[in-house]
């Protein structure tokens, strides 16, 4: 650390540990965490290609696997759930993106805390290692669900395979996690308010960076509250206290000797870090997709004020809206109602983004990179997954669909799969910038295409089979005789899902494929976009500026700017007039 | 945050075209882009990393302080028990750890280094007295039969002291690391040595308003 009071940055290493292992380089950590999270994304989609399988043919022996049992089939669910939740949308869109281009586009040399930075990631590494653990110990995977409501998670082996060894380090992994999320909130809050750099006014900065940094403030408050659940349930397992266990439990004809806990409050403390969480997956991928938009139609963002103070609304409401997921869970009815007002209002700052997505769009002389076609997807399926949200935030309505199928549609699409196609969008974007080559366009589009009508065959039958009450976490429909003709539709769904997986092969092709042979990036600015990160070297020297530092003089959007020479001014040009042209020879 | 200065009040630099080690590809300036030489970072980042961190510090101990407040209201089996009067006295010198440190940054402030660095190991000696004591009432604890499972305010006594007791530590080793800096900044200029004192002191008297908080929570409320 000595260095790093006085100087702009530390020095850059020359070892191959220090330089890409226990980098200290926000660059590099953030490329480590977005190959983290392509681990993960691969792990977590394994899963579901088993689930799918045994939904498609309950009947059907796996090699090595056998006929799965129902404990088996929600340890795979419950993983999943886990691994693409924190591993994946937590992680890529805010940590990875985040950690590389947050400093960039402000202008700064690194992070705030270059160290805590490296720390982070690590923590987060050596969380996801004892989360995947869970699998090989006695008893294998928890089987509790991504949100493990107690007393299923809280009793131990008693209460089912999974429940011993396995939900205790998927816990542990959770309060590691929780750990590296801080410190890497940490030092996004601090690198975003301190290190800007000359003219970088807050409301100059790219929307990514607002992005980046509203979620920051969502994962400081909301982990900090899921670790001390965490330690609270570690206690009711390993301590005999009694936080969450009620009295005159008898489990497997065990009487349970705990008294006096709360499920509900487990409940409370876990979706008040849950539901924020939802908006530390999506909010990234809305300021990468704004930032795409306005690159590739050429426009301004419209209303860009509106766009900061709308993600702030969504931070600010999505803080007071936990109780929407525990109507079912005993609520008083006035409770109920302030927290379905208070959700559905969430609506009016959604809608003036999309309003404003539209806007952007509107009358654009649109250039149809694949960049551009994956954030225009996050367009579609984040206004298909929200107005189903408008359905299930009304009480009423949301009893009758409560952990039904009807959620688990909800839920895919507007955090799992909306995300991810920001990450598809950020991907495509600041590829070239990051390896200075391009990922080939050609492959990128039948990869879209593939991947967002296949989505939309996942999921839309979701919606139908839950409307028909069909419950989630079945592992077949065997029991269920008056569910039985739904069975097609899990086929129809399985093929689906199968075909898009396949697909995401061809995103690793093209991954690896443009990073030894793509085509190369010579020009520093490809997509002739204005902020900062596109004009350094690609990929960008240690220190980002080498030694330099760019001076602000405008907003991150001035494209068209009338009287000006090109159709794009950067951030950095003092005045406006023509910019040397930079296309690709 | 630092404040930043107007762009047009700025003299400009020449910066002399791309850099040796841009590996002779366009950059830095010669779009027609306004860079120049870069001002060294500001250590006030200590400052606002510390108060950033005392938001989620806060947080962890509020969801805490929630469901301490939950389970006692739900709670038919809660039953009060008696804390050791040695609380009091910790809590004195936890408080009085303060006071020694706002000695040692008067001096600072006034140069005055030797009598600085005096009341700092003066405050952190104290810092390890209020922890060693947390550690004795366990024990009078344990020895009057109340433990961790014991009763729901129990646990949530030695959860709050430990977790309380664990930042404690991570403050007596920021108290020990800045008295290890300053003694060599006596010969090499230490530029952040301001902002770490401020920073650390900054978070001490955080966890002794914490601790005054939970020790009313703790006490009242059993």
């Amino acid at each position: 650390m000595s260095t790093e009071g006085h100087h702009g940055a530390h020095a850059a290493p020359t070892g191959f540990i220090r330089k890409y292992i226990f980098s200290k380089d926000h660059k590099v950590i953030g490329i480590q965490y977005i190959a983290l999270a392509i681990t993960a994304v691969f792990v977590g989609m394994f899963l579901s290609l088993l689930m799918r399988l045994h939904l498609a043919w309950p009947t059907l022996e796996l090699p090595f696997y056998g006929l799965m049992t129902p404990e088996q089939y929600l340890a795979l669910m419950t993983m999943h759930g886990t691994i693409m939740v924190f591993f994946v949308l937590t992680t890529a869109p805010q940590s990875g993106f985040g950690n590389y281009f947050l400093p960039i586009q402000i202008g700064a040399a690194d992070m705030a805390f270059p160290t805590l930075n490296m720390l982070s990631f690590w923590f987060t590494f050596v969380s996801f290692v004892v989360m995947l653990a869970a699998f090989f110990v006695s008893g294998g995977a928890p089987i509790s669900g991504w949100t493990a409501y107690v007393p299923l998670s809280a009793l131990g082996e008693v209460a089912g395979p999974g429940l011993g060894w396995g939900q205790s380090l998927w816990i542990v992994s959770l309060a590691i996690f929780s750990g590296a999320s801080l410190m890497g909130a940490l030092n996004f809050i601090t690198t975003t308010l301190d290190l800007r750099t000359r003219g970088m006014s807050l409301m100059r900065m790219p929307l990514s960076c607002w992005a980046w940094f509203i979620t920051a403030i969502l994962a400081l408050l909301g982990f900090a509250v899921l670790l001390a659940a965490g330690i609270l349930l570690l206690l009711d397992r390993h301590a005999g206290t009694s936080f969450f266990i009620p009295g005159g439990l008898l489990v497997s004809d065990r009487v349970i000797d705990h008294k006096g806990g709360s499920p509900l409050l487990w409940q409370h403390l876990f979706w008040f870090f849950g539901h924020p969480e939802v908006y530390i997956a999506i909010l990234p991928g809305m300021g990468i997709v704004s930032h795409v938009l306005s690159t590739f139609a050429r426009k301004a963002i419209f209303g860009y004020r509106a766009m900061v103070y709308a993600m702030g609304a969504i931070a600010l409401l999505g803080l007071g809206v936990w109780g929407h997921h525990m109507f079912q869970s005993g609520m008083s009815p006035y409770s109920a109602i302030a927290f379905s007002l208070l959700t559905m209002s969430i609506g009016v700052p959604s809608a003036i983004k999309t309003f404003n997505w539209i806007g952007t769009l509107w009358g654009a002389r649109i250039r149809f990179s694949t960049a551009m076609l994956y954030a225009l997807g996050f367009v579609s399926i984040f206004v298909t997954g929200g107005l189903s949200g408008l359905f299930l935030a009304q009480p009423s309505v949301d009893i009758p669909l409560h952990d039904t199928y009807f959620v688990v549609a909800h839920f895919h699409l507007i955090m799992g799969v909306a995300a991810i196609f920001g990450m598809f969008a950020g991907t495509y974007f600041w590829f070239p910038k990051m390896f200075g080559r391009y990922l080939n366009e050609g492959i990128g589009k039948v990869h879209f295409w593939l991947t967002f009508i296949g989505v939309y065959a996942i999921f839309m039958p979701m919606h139908y089979i839950g409307l028909s009450g069909h419950m989630r976490r079945l592992p077949d429909l065997s029991a269920y005789t008056s569910l039985a003709d739904l069975q097609p539709v899990h086929l129809f769904m399985s093929v689906a899902a199968f075909i898009t997986i396949g697909a995401q092969l061809l995103f690793l092709f093209n991954l690896v494929w443009s990073l030894l042979r793509g085509k190369k990036a010579v020009s520093l600015n490809p997509w002739e976009a204005t902020t900062l990160e596109w004009t350094i070297p690609s990929p960008p020297p240690h220190d980002n500026f080498a030694g330099l530092e760019p001076v602000v003089h405008r907003g991150p959007y001035e494209f068209a700017v009338p009287g000006a020479d090109n159709d794009y001014t950067p951030q950095h040009l003092p005045e406006v007039r023509a910019a040397p042209a930079h296309g690709d020879d | 945050m630092t404040a930043k200065p107007a762009v047009e009040e700025l003299d400009l630099i020449e910066t002399g075209g791309p850099p040796a080690d841009s590996g002779g590809r366009l950059g830095y300036g010669d779009d027609g882009g306004d860079f120049r030489p870069a001002t060294p970072r500001s250590p006030q980042v200590y400052v606002t990393g510390i108060w950033i961190a005392l938001a989620s510090i806060l947080m962890f101990f509020m969801g805490l302080t929630s469901s301490f407040i939950v389970r006692k209201g739900l709670g038919a089996d809660w039953a009060p028990f008696t804390l050791p009067p040695l609380l009091w006295a910790n809590s004195l010198v936890l408080l009085a750890s303060s006071g020694t440190l706002e000695l040692s940054r008067r001096a600072y402030r006034d140069g005055l280094r030797s009598v600085y660095r005096r009341w700092w190991h003066v405050t952190t000696a104290l810092g390890l007295v209020f922890l060693i004591g947390q550690l004795v009432a366990w024990q009078q604890l344990r020895a009057a039969g109340v433990f961790v499972a014991t009763n729901p305010s129990s646990s949530f006594f030695y959860l709050m002291t430990a977790t309380h007791g664990l930042h404690l530590l991570g403050g007596i080793l920021a108290l020990a690391y800045v008295a290890a800096r300053s003694r060599r900044a006596d010969l090499v200029l230490w530029p952040a040595e301001r902002p770490a004192v401020t920073a650390t002191a900054t978070y001490w008297h955080f966890l002794g308003g914490l601790w005054v908080f939970l020790f009313l929570l703790l006490w009242l409320g059993r």
